[in-house]
Order: structure tokens, then C-alpha cells, then sequence
């Protein structure tokens, strides 16, 4: 049917969000999940009391917020989970329909094998268990969008559980505070997506596109607040987020609403709820009422997913019918805690570099290209890279592999800096220049622009001298012991020599005079 | 090819040899079906469709190309299963209308050797029922009600009317199959089988009515009842007929994941001769299945609610609005009762009452089979219903809930064990109407099964429908007659 899906439930510990004294509601700490199972579509906490004969009072009592993550990820591959129609991101609307997603009469499914191989991959990256054994089920609930009347998924026994992700976090204003928090992965689940539903609101109807190749990330946060000791609190669902952005300022907005709400002595109804962007708020949806019942039952027509490791392989099996665990976990790629423990080994960076390297897509590969090329300092490298480099593409909002500059250009710049060619100030310059006119090398901008550095010491004694000359009070002032007045001095000297003086040399030579 | 048959030519060998041609038998069959239109077997009859496959396969004989024993043998197949650019309704206003894009994987099969598929047969809507009387075409009237057996015992003029308000059901879902193969429109049929649906019309219709084991024939298509027990059933005139049509239909299809991966051959019933070693087991019936079978079959909430071709009421107000007043349209009251149950049955606070109730005893009843089968029992042999075909007056005092519980007794816990069973026509009751008894195998023993029933049929030579006096043109019904079967009758 669908393009198919990873849903994964991220739970993290119970641990305070934010500290509540005289008002104040931010701080974010970890970020947390649920512990509660949730059973056939229903979480348990719903059905415990919230606690509603203390009556808390403002500001006094501290609240701790549960949040639990619902993250559906559509999978790599060519064809669906179940129909065996192709994938393609904005083909025309139902061009890319079979029988069995249109539900005709006596279709029936067949689970696609790179699904459940990403699904395995998907569960050693992140610790789970994969399950040996994992079931199908039916899910049924009516909606234009779902012909079936049912989604596939994997409500009682999903393919792999109980996993973790670690993760960095900013503790504090500096980049360097970054502290290593974990999320627990309650599970990974396969499942069918809906179609895409098109609401044309001037002639009343909804129009269906069945392709479903669409949104490769969403995310459904559930979330609820209590005081640390007691019960849980009733959860709110907020659908359908997807961005990372807009999950974060979801989330903290109905972590106040709920808390604003519950000072004031109202409750909190265990609905769902959609963001609304340009309020920055949740709003209730309209066209879910109450507590559904899915009605579960097993789907009849897929047999149990049996998955084998090297030891339980039956003799004589049939690898083109048999998925092993342990063959799949050989061919994972390197995961990114990997590889940045790698960069702060290989090149000594800061372990907050090295996140910040992998959290752009495509950064790490340009700035291993950059390295390749260039004898200067990983650690320049490094600056440059995540400073200049990554600041011009966000100011322009371009990914990596939008960007003008190539690897071997910025190679080349670094490599003219690191010999002394040019100052700093001057490399700035050329990657400006670099970045607005393709085509140059940063060799030919330096000569253009006339940026060499000077390598003329004696050219440059005389101007030193000129400006000594030229202005005896700072240099009284250098002689008293005022050893800021010499940055003034070297200051003259560069605009002296246009800025192609390197000043690490100009105060040589300046304090060289100066002493004599 | 060679060797599957012995003595007197059956149709396939009267073809091969050019006593008569696919387009000859194409016609004699047509004009059946136009005769015995009253008995309303078919929903539809797909005249030019099948004329170019008789022609089609008239030109492989020519050059003596042809595809097998089915090629140029007319078929008929149950309307609850797909075929492509031929109307699909399952008895239902819901899927009036519909012309799906594709075949059944069992229909393509047959259409792949040749068969000439000459319509669409009635049943019980979406195959829910045990006489084929609840279907919006109307009832399925059997065949035997205007025999000459029938007739003399209820002392009615040999000449008597057609119109007849007294006759029989054909037990079902299966009727319209069972009736067509019959009244000899057709050498094979397919039906279904969910609790007795091909093995109860059989018996009542004095034909074979053979149900595979679950998983070795392919659902694909087959627009499913409960899905973990419908399968694909064969009608046929005797046993080695069934026999050749499972040959070609048996085997793994990618499309449903719920066949079997071991690979099947055709094969060919051996005759038996000494039987001495067979231990055939009579079961004492005391189980009241039918409540259990009602909470199994709560597959009913994913029926569709209809496609791009079927049934759509004109309300627009919300979809929720249309959905309903669809449902109400275009379902008749057995369905929705169904549906209404299976929601019911699958709420959540139901559900471990009900459904895994359902689901342990289930469990039971096919654990109670295999202790039998392995206690040195080969088959099992029961009635295949509790009475001869009844008259459709008698039938619809009780409602088809009633009916379906009693009907099924015999039949229903072979479909909750995924078995191999089949319906061979024994005798004539004292009303001069065909009785059955079913044979029950080991599962995917479907083979062993039949051979048995061969080597049954031999021993009872059950007599041939007379239904001459009905034909105005009686030649067609004598040549079909003669020619009797695909393969062999000894």
C-alpha cells in the first residue's frame, strides 16, 4: 500500500523539565519520554486519577513534564511496504497506485523485504532488541484516505524494542557546556502510511492522492505535566509536527498551557491537538471526538516476521527468503558516535564541533575533502569550516551542496594562509570574493586584489619606521609601559601597507625598534 | 499429457481428437445456460468473452497446440471472485457495477490452460449463507427440483411446469456453481469455502465439491470472507475432474503471503484397488460450532466500503454521512448484522472475551483433528449435511444466522483446521435427492484425499441427473451427458 513507515516511541526518564519558582516556566533539561505502555492505541495514563484533591497552588509546587514521541520516518526504498508499487517523492497525484492501494476487492498484501531490512538496520543503530519474532495487525478506523477502512501496523509485537539514543544537549550559554543525555526507544514498529488528503474548503470535498510518497518525517508528541512524586497526568497528543522547530516550541507551548491550566484549577482532557504556527500555540482538533477504539485484531493475511541471526539459520535456507540479523548488523554504516569519537581522535576538535560537523547534512564529507587537500591545521580547518564557511550558508539559507565555494577552493585559501601568502583578514576577503563569483580560484582573487602578504621585511622596517616617526606620542606611550598603545601602532602599519602586512611580524619588528 | 486417462473419451480427448470443437461445445453449453436461466445460476454470462477464448483455443487445437486437458473446456466461476473487464458484484448492490482491472490468481490460472469462462456465478451475498438465497440477484434454484428422480417420487407429471414454487434451494454459498455444473452448463466451477460453502451446494446438487487445504490454493482475488479460512473450492461432475482443475490451481503465489512455498506437481489419481489398510474415522458431532464461527468472523469491519466503480449513495454532506448511507444501500441485512458483529466482538473491551476465546477454541478444534489423524485414522467421514436439499419456502422460515449454524455443523470445523475436504454424491434420498458424504484429510494430504474419494465414488456409481423431460432440445443434454466429464468416468 503506502510508502512505508518507521514509527519509533522515544521515552526518556521522568526527570523535571522545568523548575517552577515565582512564575518562572523555562529551562529545558532533558528531553523526556513516557514509561507508561501504551496498550492498543491507549495509554494507561489516561485512566489514572489525576490528582485533583490538592489543589496546587502557583508557583509553589514544581512540575515535571512527561513528553513521548511518535516519530514516523518513511523508509528508503523503491517500492512500497506491502503493494509492491514504486516510490517516488512528487510524482503525480495516484500515478503510483496499485490494486492493493486502492483497496480493490481481493488484494491482498506482501511485505516488501528492503522494508523490514531497513527496519532491522534501523533497530542495531539505535540498541534495540530486535524481535525474532514480530506480528501484523489490523488498525481500523474510517477515513477518506484510508480505502481499507484499516492500516496495517504493528500494534502487539513490533519488530524491534526497548533501544536508546544518546544524544548532546546545551547546558548553558556556551558552547562548550554540552552535556550527554539518553532516550529510551520504546519501539520501532512497521506500518503502512495513509494517503494524502487535500481539503478543497470552496467545493466542500477532499481530494484523495493515494501515492503517499510524501512528508519522510513527522512527528506526533504526547505530553503531560504532574508534580514530581505523584501520578502521572493526563496526556494531550499534538499532531502531525514536522520540523524540529516547530516540535520544540509545540512541546513547551502546551507544556505551559497544561500547567497554566492546572494552577488555575481546570483539567486537562486527553484529546488531540494540532500546532497552529502563526498563533505558536495548540489549538484542539476538531474532527476527533473522544476515545477511539481501533479495534485491533491480527491482520490475517501476513504471517508472523521471522528473523534470523547466524545461529538460528536453518541449514539449506533460502537467502533470498530469510533476513539475518547478524548480516544486516556487518553492514551498517559507521553510526555518528562513531565517527565523531573519530574526529576528536584523528584531529583533536572539541567533541561540540564534532556534533556540529555531522548536524549539517553533507558538512563532514566537505570538510574531510577540505582536509584532504590542504597541509594547514585540522584545527583551522575546523574553525573555518563551522565559523565562515557554515555562517555564509546559513545567512543564505543553501545546504552544503548548494554551496559556490568547493572544498579544493577553501583547501587552496587555507593553504595560502597557512604559508604566510596572506593575513586572515586578507583570507576573509578572498572567501567573500570567492563565494560571489564562481570560478575563481582564490590564487587568482589574491593577485587581483593585490592581498599578498608583504614578504619585503625590509620594505616593511621602513614603514614601521615612518609610522614610529610619524607618530611619537603613542610611541611615548608604548616606552611608559602602555602595552595596548602598540596595537594602535601595528594598526597604522597595516592600513600603511593596505593590510597586506602580516602583524604578527609588524609587532616583531615594531618591538624590535622600539627596544633598541 | 499422455497416460492420465484409460478407457472411454472423455471431452478433453473427444476435443483433442476433433469430434467436437471449442466453438461446438462453447455453443451446446451456451444454450444450456439459456435454457436453465430460470434456475438463475448466473450473474453474468460472458457470451462474446468466452466465444473468442473457444476460438482462440479452437485455432491451438488446429495445430495441435493445445494447452492441457482444461484448454476449450468451458467453466464457470462464483461472483466473489475477480476477473478482469468482467462484472465482480459478490451478489451485492455494493459492488454492482464493479469491472476489476485484474483476474484472480486461480482464474488466471485456468484461463492460462485454455478454459473458456462462460459466466459468473450466484451465491449468497458476499458469501454469506448456506442456501445462495440471499444474494440481490435472487435465489439460485437447484437443478433437482425438475428431475425426473425428484418429480416421480413427489408423484408430479413428468411434464410438469417449469415454474415450479415448490423448489429446491441449492444449499450454499456455492450454489450458482454447484447448479451450473449440475444441469451440465459447464465441466467445472469454482466456488468458495468458508465453513461448507462448495461442500454443502455439492451434496444438495449431487456433484464433487472438493475443498483444498488452506494454503495451498491462492486467495488472490478472492474477495475474502474470513480471510484465515476461505479458500478456493472446485465443482465438479466426478472426482478426477476435481482432481485435474486442483493440478492446475495448487502451488505458491507471491501475491498471498499465505500459501504455502513447497512446490506442487500435477498429478493423477491413481485407482485403488485394495483398501483394506484404510482406517476411515466416523466423528460423533457434539460441538456447537456456530457461535465460535460467528465470533471468528469478525473479519467483516475491513469489507470495503465500496471503490471508484461500486456503489456510492448521493449523500455528500460529510463523509462520514456518505459512508453510512452506502452501507445501508448498499449491504443487505445479513452483511451489515455481520459487520456490526465483528465491530462489536473486536472493541477493545471485548476482545479477550470474545475474540481470543474464539481464537483458543479454534485452536482446540484443529489440535483435536491432528490427535485423530495421529492416532492412525487416514480420513474422517461424516454426512455433509444434516438433510437433502429442502424446498426455499421451508428454508427462509428461519433466518440465515439460524440457518448457517445448522447447515455448517459438519463442515465448519474443517475450515477452522485448514483441511483438505470433499463432498462426493452417494445416493438418492427417499425424495429422490442427492445425498453427499464428506471426506476430511490430513492437511496438505489433498492428494491421498482424493483418491480415496475416487475409489468412493467408484464404489456408489451415483446416477446421473435426468433432466430430459425439461430440454426441449434433448440432444444437447445426451451429448453433454455422454461426454460427461473432462477426464474419465469408468
Amino acid at each position: 500500500m503506502a510508502a512505508p513507515m518507521l514509527r519509533w516511541c522515544c521515552l526518556g526518564r521522568r526527570w523535571v523539565l522545568a523548575c517552577i519558582d515565582g512564575g518562572s516556566r523555562h529551562g529545558r533539561g532533558a528531553a523526556i519520554g513516557f514509561t507508561s505502555s501504551r496498550k492498543r492505541g491507549q495509554s494507561s495514563v489516561a485512566q489514572q486519577p489525576l490528582i485533583t484533591a490538592q489543589k496546587s497552588r502557583k508557583g509553589e509546587h514544581k512540575w515535571a513534564a512527561v513528553v513521548g514521541l511518535e516519530i514516523h520516518a518513511q523508509i528508503s526504498s523503491n517500492s512500497k511496504l506491502f503493494s509492491g508499487s514504486q516510490v517516488h517523492f512528487a510524482a503525480p497525484p495516484n500515478s503510483l497506485v496499485s490494486f492493493f492501494d486502492a483497496s480493490l476487492p481481493g488484494t491482498l498484501p506482501v511485505l516488501n523485504r528492503r522494508c523490514v531490512e531497513a527496519a532491522v538496520m534501523t533497530g542495531l543503530a539505535l540498541s534495540c532488541r530486535i524481535n525474532k519474532k514480530s506480528l501484523f495487525d489490523r488498525k481500523h478506523y474510517f477515513y477518506a484516505d484510508l480505502p481499507a477502512g484499516y492500516q496495517i501496523t504493528q500494534q502487539r509485537l513490533p519488530i524491534a524494542v526497548n533501544g536508546s539514543l544518546a544524544y548532546s544537549v546545551c547546558a548553558g550559554k556556551k558552547p562548550s557546556q554540552v552535556i550527554t543525555k539518553t532516550v529510551r526507544i520504546k519501539q520501532i514498529q512497521l506500518e503502512q502510511d495513509s494517503g494524502k488528503s487535500l481539503h478543497d474548503e470552496l467545493r466542500s470535498q477532499t481530494l484523495i492522492d493515494l501515492n503517499r510518497a510524501e512528508g519522510q518525517l513527522r512527528v506526533d508528541a504526547n505530553i503531560s505535566v504532574h508534580h514530581p512524586g505523584e501520578p502521572l497526568g493526563v496526556r494531550t497528543e499534538v499532531k502531525n509536527l514536522n520540523s524540529a522547530r516547530f516540535l520544540a516550541k509545540a512541546i513547551d507551548s502546551e507544556i505551559e498551557r497544561q500547567i497554566h491550566e492546572l494552577e488555575n484549577g481546570r483539567e486537562i482532557l486527553n484529546e488531540t491537538r494540532s500546532f497552529d504556527y502563526k498563533l505558536g500555540c495548540t489549538m484542539p482538533m476538531r474532527d476527533k471526538e473522544g476515545k477511539q477504539d481501533y479495534r485491533f485484531m491480527p491482520e490475517p493475511n501476513l504471517p508472523p516476521l521471522l528473523l534470523y541471526d547466524t545461529a538460528s539459520l536453518p541449514p539449506g535456507a533460502d537467502p533470498q527468503q530469510v533476513i539475518n540479523i547478524d548480516w544486516i548488523r556487518e553492514r551498517l554504516p559507521e553510526l555518528p558516535s562513531e565517527t565523531r569519537e573519530k574526529l576528536v581522535q584523528q584531529y583533536g576538535m572539541l567533541p561540540e564541533h564534532s556534533f556540529a560537523l555531522l548536524n549539517e547534512v553533507g558538512l563532514l564529507e566537505f570538510f574531510q575533502n577540505v582536509i584532504k587537500e590542504t597541509r594547514a591545521e585540522p584545527k583551522k580547518v575546523t574553525s573555518w569550516v563551522l565559523n565562515i564557511f557554515l555562517g555564509f550558508l546559513k545567512q543564505q539559507n543553501l545546504a552544503v551542496n548548494e554551496s559556490p565555494v568547493t572544498p579544493t577552493a577553501l583547501a587552496e585559501l587555507l593553504s595560502l594562509l597557512d604559508r604566510k601568502a596572506i593575513s586572515s583578514s586578507a583570507a576573509k576577503q578572498v572567501f567573500e570574493e570567492l563565494w560571489r563569483s564562481k570560478g575563481k580560484t582564490p590564487s587568482q582573487i589574491v593577485s587581483e586584489k593585490r592581498l599578498e602578504l608583504m614578504q619585503d621585511e625590509e620594505a616593511l622596517e621602513r614603514v614601521c619606521h615612518a609610522v614610529m616617526e610619524g607618530h611619537p606620542q603613542v610611541v611615548m606611550d608604548v616606552k611608559r609601559g602602555n602595552s595596548r598603545a602598540i596595537n594602535k601602532l601595528i594598526g597604522l602599519v597595516r592600513k600603511a601597507t593596505l593590510s597586506r602586512a602580516d602583524p604578527t611580524v609588524i609587532k616583531e619588528i615594531l618591538e624590535k625598534k622600539l627596544s633598541s | 499429457q499422455l497416460g492420465r486417462r484409460l478407457s472411454c473419451p472423455p471431452v478433453s480427448a473427444a476435443l483433442k481428437q476433433g469430434q467436437i470443437t471449442p466453438t461446438e461445445l462453447y455453443q451446446k453449453c451456451l444454450s444450456l445456460i439459456k435454457k436453465t436461466k430460470f434456475l438463475n445460476a448466473y450473474i453474468t454470462v460472458s457470451e462474446d468473452v468466452a466465444l473468442k477464448q473457444a476460438e482462440d483455443s479452437e485455432k491451438r487445437y488446429k495445430k495441435g497446440h493445445s494447452l492441457g486437458d482444461l484448454d476449450g473446456i468451458p467453466i464457470a466461476v462464483k461472483d466473489n471472485f475477480s476477473t478482469s473487464g468482467i462484472e465482480t458484484t459478490c451478489a451485492s448492490n455494493m459492488l454492482k457495477g464493479y469491472v476489476p482491472p485484474y483476474n484472480a490468481t486461480v482464474v488466471q490460472k485456468l484461463l492460462d490452460q485454455g478454459a473458456i469462462l462462460m459466466g459468473k456465478t450466484n451465491l449468497d451475498e458476499f458469501a454469506m449463507g448456506s442456501g445462495s438465497t440471499d444474494g440481490v440477484f435472487g435465489p439460485v434454484k437447484n437443478p433437482w427440483s425438475y428431475s425426473k428422480q425428484y418429480r416421480e417420487k413427489r408423484k408430479q407429471k413428468p411434464h410438469g411446469e417449469k415454474e415450479d414454487s415448490n423448489w429446491l434451494i441449492t444449499g450454499g454459498s456455492s450454489g450458482g456453481s454447484a447448479a451450473a455444473v449440475a444441469a451440465f452448463t459447464c465441466f467445472a466451477a469454482l466456488g468458495s469455502d468458508t465453513g461448507g460453502s462448495t461442500r454443502n451446494p455439492a451434496a444438495h446438487c449431487g456433484v464433487v465439491g472438493f475443498k483444498p487445504s488452506y494454503g495451498l490454493v491462492s486467495r488472490h482475488g478472492l474477495i475474502p470472507l474470513v480471510n484465515s479460512m476461505d479458500v478456493p473450492g472446485i465443482l465438479t461432475r466426478c472426482v478426477d475432474d476435481a482432481a485435474l482443475v486442483l493440478g492446475v490451481l495448487a502451488g505458491h503465489d507471491p501475491k498471498d503471503s499465505t500459501t504455502v512455498q513447497d512446490p506442487v506437481k500435477p498429478f493423477t489419481l491413481p485407482t485403488l484397488t485394495d483398501v483394506s489398510k484404510l482406517c476411515i474415522g466416523i466423528p460423533k458431532v457434539t460441538l456447537p460450532f456456530y457461535y465460535f464461527t460467528e465470533m471468528l468472523s469478525t473479519q467483516f469491519p475491513n469489507l470495503q466500503n465500496g471503490d471508484n466503480n461500486s456503489h456510492r449513495c448521493d449523500i455528500d454532506v460529510s463523509t462520514e454521512a456518505m459512508y453510512a448511507a452506502t452501507r445501508r444501500e448498499g449491504f443487505n441485512d445479513v452483511v451489515r448484522g455481520r459487520i456490526l458483529s465483528g465491530n462489536f466482538f473486536l472493541l477493545k473491551e471485548n476482545y479477550e472475551n470474545y475474540f481470543i476465546k474464539a481464537q483458543k477454541v479454534r485452536r482446540l478444534i484443529a489440535n483435536d483433528f491432528v490427535n485423530v489423524f495421529n492416532s492412525g485414522v487416514d480420513v474422517l467421514l461424516t454426512p455433509t449435511t444434516l438433510s437433502d436439499a429442502v424446498p426455499y419456502l421451508e428454508f427462509i422460515k428461519e433466518d440465515n444466522r439460524t440457518r448457517s449454524a445448522q447447515d455448517d455443523i459438519f463442515t465448519q470445523a474443517v475450515n477452522m483446521a485448514g483441511l483438505p475436504a470433499v463432498s462426493v454424491p452417494v445416493a438418492l434420498s427417499n425424495q429422490g435427492l442427492p445425498i453427499g458424504l464428506q471426506f476430511i484429510g490430513r492437511a496438505f494430504r489433498d492428494q491421498q484425499l482424493l483418491t480415496i474419494a475416487k475409489w468412493f465414488e467408484k464404489q456408489v456409481q451415483f446416477p446421473v441427473i435426468q433432466l430430459q423431460e425439461l430440454m426441449d432440445d434433448c440432444s444437447s443434454v445426451f451429448e453433454i451427458e455422454k461426454l460427461g466429464s473432462v477426464s474419465l468416468k469408468q
